[in-house]
């Protein structure tokens, strides 16, 4: 019955979005303010339908519901409860399902805050939004129900895939769906823009919040998705430039630079065509995410059981809506005149800059993530692009942008001049020098990658603070408090992809490993650590059989972790994972993975010490916190609490 | 996810990557043949390299790079031997050669032409866009200002 109810909320909920699709756009074209106006109910509307047809599955998830299709397939009833729970969105409808209900909770939060918003913009913002939700419902209705039934219901379900029964998938896809989606905002204001014909700093000043949002999201995404792998596939790998990592890090750079050109628009009317394409694009991109994901057709380890027909059908939704927008952007984009007048060296340059170093690397991204596909159709070549390639392709972009960063967010608006520019980051120069000097000497000359990536981190780092330090002049610290927010979250933001910099080049410089046999009570030395394999015991989990190893970790004679890595063993799926275990530190993580009974007695240990890989995720959330605090700032709560009374105009007498 | 670990169910018994037992005595071959290893596509997995699958046929190539590199061959050597048995697909870095050299060029040749429409832009920028529009003297304005050049 509960399930039947969601179906039918989620068929009028599609009823509603088509109705708000059309209406309002109508209204707009019209200049009738009532049929404009019924987009907001509608929004609203349509996000509690969503809501009822996402509890109800989740209801059948946690009830064990087994007469549900999509419960037998991906549950059962001995698995523990935070699992039954986030396993809703751990397979293929259930996830489209979480999908269009962020978009209709974009759609309306953009109802709630948009009062300010002009009439005939909103109805146009949320008529775009509701258009793309049509299309995603018509998806999940017409080839990925999750409501369907069986005649008879079976005893019990077939289990969730045991690496997904973890805490991680309790945030990873809801993060990663934040941030898609939250990018369809940006594309719905694009094309409002472009049917309204007109760009201003007031429509960058709108549309910069929801992308930062997306961005934000997408950033935490993206990190505690790395993170996942990091702890469960075994062997500390962190990203794997996979398709599906690819489909989630081509619009995070899209984002970035969007989050960028939008600055430019808000305070100098340039860029305008420029930010609309790079809107409809990064939302593109997430698309073209999708479709990687639910078709098949690049192999990948991400990959839902795949199926042709619901590839063509999101292939369909991409080529309409980006090539929609893209032929109205060719149509209009004409009309956009930009009218700040700059220098070439000057913030206005290096913000160009900045998004040129950040759509080129997502376009190296995009031709490695199909080269496969395009060599396969064109030249009969079976071939595979990975780590190897993307590292080489991708890292030079990377390098270029720590390098000119700071120096590009310090310089001034209009005109500017590089040296006075770097004047006051001599500081942060020096001390990025020393780093280096410092890593060197440790890294015994064998690693330009440990050096080249501590130095270029730290320089961000160093330099964001010295932009503080700048902003604050003379005045001190009582200034350094009133510094605008955004001026806070710049700073921090900066200073993240530093650090995260940082994690990764001393991580994949200096990590070490060993793998060997060890008999129980036996003790091995790793970079100055002394391990030894206490004991190993069988133990029953709620859903699984583990093998346990408590693992002793001394250094100098002085005992400074008890580990208890596990082998585990799902009977329902007949599957084995490795749990590792952790003990993380500022400078180093000891991880750990118990392996196989060996035959001639012993077992088969792998240890690895991981320095500064906890920096990584670190660099993350402080990226993730900056776009908090910029979003904070008081600029965009006075534009969205402002109701901007427009003076009546009285007639001359 | 699902197939992949189909797959790995019906081919490998569940080990882990590399095993204590194919770890070379000699720390430098040793570090060779990781290093090619990371390069090596597992042939049936999806997308994983033959130094992080379990399938039984990542370790018979992980011990078959081992055994090569024992008996004298180069790193180049092995992983052309590989290629040769299992075709470019195991390469995870493609080799540079016929169409593949579009997807090495692309990225370069992309910067410099982004390089060079930015720099345009940022030239036009110089001038605001009013001026240059600005229309040409009329005949009257002309004898004006030569007018009161005159004076």
């Amino acid at each position: 019955m509960i399930a039947e109810l969601g179906h039918f909320a989620l068929i009028l909920a599609f009823a509603v979005s088509l109705f708000q699709a059309s209406v309002p756009l109508i209204g707009a074209a019209k200049g009738w303010p009532a049929w404009m106006d019924a987009a907001r109910p509608a929004a609203i509307a349509q996000f509690g339908l969503v809501g009822i047809a996402f509890a109800a599955l989740t209801v059948a998830f946690v009830t064990s519901d087994f007469s549900v299709v999509l419960v037998y397939e991906n549950s059962h009833s001995a698995k523990p409860m935070l699992y039954k729970f986030s396993g809703v969105w751990g397979n293929h409808e259930g996830s489209m399902l979480l999908w269009v209900m962020i978009l209709s909770l974009f759609g309306a939060a953009a109802a709630s805050f948009g009062e300010h918003l002009p009439p005939s913009l909103r109805a146009r913002v949320l008529g775009v939004q509701a258009s793309i939700g049509a299309a995603f419902y018509a998806f999940i209705i017409f080839t990925s129900n999750p409501f369907m039934r069986f005649d008879i219901a079976p005893f019990d379900g077939r289990d969730l895939n045991p690496l997904l029964q973890d805490p991680g998938l309790a945030f990873h896809p809801p993060f990663l769906y934040l941030g898609y989606v939250g990018l369809s905002m940006a594309f719905s204001f694009a094309v409002a823009a472009l049917l309204e014909g007109r760009v201003d700093a007031a429509w960058a000043r709108w549309v910069r919040p929801w992308t930062l949002a997306a961005w934000m999201f997408l950033t935490v995404g993206i990190a505690l998705g790395s993170w996942w792998a990091y702890y469960e596939l075994g062997w500390g790998g962190f990203w794997f430039w996979d398709p599906v990592e690819n489909a989630s890090f081509m619009p995070w750079l899209l984002a970035a630079a969007l989050l960028h050109s939008a600055i430019v628009v808000e305070k100098r009317e340039v860029l305008k065509s420029w930010t609309i394409l790079l809107a409809i694009m990064a939302f593109g991109f997430s698309l073209i995410g999708t479709f990687i994901v639910r078709s098949g057709v690049i192999t990948s380890v991400h990959s839902f059981a795949s199926d042709p027909q619901r590839g063509v059908f999101i292939l369909a939704i991409l080529a309409s809506f980006v090539g929609g927008a893209l032929t109205l952007f060719a149509a209009r984009a004409g009309t956009m005149q930009a009218k700040g007048v700059f220098a070439p060296i000057s913030r206005e340059g290096a913000l160009v800059l900045n998004n040129i170093l950040l759509a080129v690397a997502a376009f190296v991204v995009f031709i490695g993530t199909v080269w496969p596909l395009i060599a396969e159709m064109f030249f009969d070549r079976k071939l595979s692009v990975g780590a190897p390639f993307f590292e080489k392709a991708f890292t030079p972009f990377m390098i270029v942008l720590a390098l000119v960063l700071p120096v590009g967010a310090i310089i001034p608006w209009k005109r500017g001049n590089i040296r006075r520019a770097l004047m006051p980051l001599r500081g942060a120069a020096a001390l990025a020098l020393a780093v280096m000097v410092l890593v060197f000497a440790i890294s015994t000359g064998h690693s330009g990658l440990a050096v080249i990536g501590a130095g270029l981190g730290s320089w961000l780092v160093f330099g964001a603070l010295a932009e503080l330090k700048f902003r604050t002049g003379s005045a001190g610290f009582s200034r350094l408090r009133r510094l605008p927010r955004a001026d806070w979250g710049k700073a921090c933001a900066h200073a993240g992809l530093g650090v995260t910099f940082i994690g990764i080049s001393l991580l994949m410089a200096w990590q070490v490993e060993d793998i060997r046999t060890l008999p129980v009570g036996g003790t091995f030395e790793i970079a100055g650590y002394e391990v030894t394999l206490a004991e190993v015991h069988e133990e029953p989990g709620p859903n699984y059989t583990s093998t346990k190893a408590t693992m002793r970790v001394a250094k100098g004679g002085r005992e400074i972790a008890v580990l208890h890595p596990e082998k585990r063993v799902y009977p329902v799926q007949a599957m084995p994972t490795t749990e590792a275990a952790i003990q993380s530190g500022l400078f180093r993580d000891i991880y750990l993975v118990i392996g196989d009974e060996q035959q001639g007695g012993g077992w088969a240990v792998r240890s690895y010490i991981k320095p500064f890989a906890i920096w990584i995720w670190f660099g993350c959330g402080l990226m993730a916190l900056g776009g908090l605090i910029s979003l904070s700032d008081r600029r965009y709560r006075v534009a969205a609490g402002a109701r901007r009374k427009q003076p009546l105009g009285v007639p001359a007498e | 996810m699902k197939r992949l670990f189909l797959i790995l169910m019906l081919l490998a018994t569940p080990a882990m990557a590399v095993q204590p037992d194919e770890v070379l005595g000699d720390p430098a071959l040793e570090t060779r043949a990781r290093d090619i290893s990371k390069l090596l596509r597992c042939p049936v997995c999806q997308g994983e390299t033959i130094d992080e699958s379990n399938a039984a046929i990542s370790r018979d190539l992980r011990l078959y790079v081992r055994e090569r590199l024992v008996a004298g061959d180069s790193d180049d050597q092995v992983v052309d031997a590989v290629t040769d048995r299992f075709g470019e697909f195991v390469l995870f870095e493609p080799r540079a050669t016929g169409g593949n050299l579009i997807l090495y060029l692309a990225g370069p040749l992309m910067a410099l032409i982004a390089l060079l429409l930015g720099w345009r832009f940022l030239l036009s920028r110089r001038v605001s866009p009013e001026a240059e529009a600005a229309p040409p003297l009329s005949e009257a304005e002309r004898a004006r200002l030569d007018e009161i050049m005159r004076e």
